[in-house]
């Protein structure tokens, strides 16, 4: 069972309080883009063992989108962070960096 | 006008603990920005109380206000002041973004007492409900079995529930079945 703390409203949360919403950090494609671009935007995911960023939210509770980082392949969560932004915060990738050194994801790591 | 009728009508139930639909209650919902002079005072006129923190109630009796999210709140009032105090809230805010709906009756509210109130709730939502962990003053928006709810304490035995008033038998029954006088666990 996966618990994550909402950044917004500091309760640990129960993976059953909460909403799955895919990828984090994805880039949107849309008019004028090529059609490899709206390619990927649509389709093309990471499926990692290991460190993932992924969109949550809760939804049973203060109804906010945030973003967690955890691993799959052990369900530790390294940390959660609001969605307002497009790039993991430092602390977080450093923490990342300190229990899995030369990890990546996407552009990160 | 036809007369108000909360959604169980006062139902009530006694068992390891009492769960009792607590009947009309003005309820309202507002959003806006809490952080601001404008709201603060707004919610001070409106009900009393002052703005609470992040998953705080502040309670003055049955009026009282509800933290729900960084933009929002739930206002508790008489049943029959809603209307008016929506009016109030509107007006005073009227050069800020916001939104002030009542909700009175889109909502039920529960009051779950006795000494086993917190393993009756605890049968039902993912949360640490554990003395100390969640006490008097404090508001959790939770799932309970299957449907959302909000949930806080006006006493040291005393639980109140808010959930959606469509759903209102269900949560009724499930409080009902976790608080049958056989079910007791102990463990708290």
């Amino acid at each position: 069972m996966l618990i994550l703390p909402c950044p917004y409203c500091g309760v640990d949360a129960d993976e059953t309080e909460l909403t799955p919403g895919g990828e984090a950090h994805l880039t949107r494609h849309g008019p004028g883009s090529s059609d490899a671009e709206l390619h990927d935007y649509l389709f093309a995911r990471e499926n990692p063992r290991g460190v993932h960023f992924e969109r949550w939210r809760h939804s049973h509770g203060c109804g906010k989108w945030f973003h967690a980082a955890r691993s799959t392949d052990t369900l530790e969560v390294f940390g959660t962070y609001p969605a307002q932004t497009t790039e993991p915060p430092k602390e977080i990738c450093d923490k990342i960096t300190g229990e899995r050194p030369g990890w990546s994801w996407r552009i990160f790591g | 006008m036809s007369e108000a009728v909360s959604a169980l009508n006062k139902a009530g139930f006694d068992g390891l603990a009492r769960v009792e639909e607590c009947g009309l209650q003005g309820m309202i919902t507002l959003r806006g920005d809490l952080d601001t002079r404008a709201v603060k005072s707004a919610v001070k006129a409106a009900v009393g109380v002052a703005v609470p923190g992040v998953n705080q109630v502040t309670l003055a009796g049955e009026t009282g206000a509800c933290w729900m999210s960084p933009d929002e709140l739930l206002l508790l009032c008489g049943h029959a002041d809603a209307v008016q105090t929506v009016a109030g809230l509107s007006e005073a805010l009227a050069k800020s973004h916001h939104l002030a709906v009542n909700v009175s009756d889109a909502r039920a509210v529960f009051r779950v007492s006795g000494p086993f109130a917190r393993e009756v709730l605890a049968k039902l939502c993912p949360v640490d409900l554990s003395p100390g962990a969640f006490e008097p003053g404090m508001i959790r928006r939770t799932r309970m079995a299957q449907v959302p709810a909000a949930i806080w304490m006006d006493g040291a035995d005393t639980f109140r529930v808010v959930c959606f008033r469509s759903v209102a038998d269900y949560v009724f029954g499930i409080l009902k079945a976790a608080a049958d006088a056989d079910a007791a666990v102990g463990v708290f």
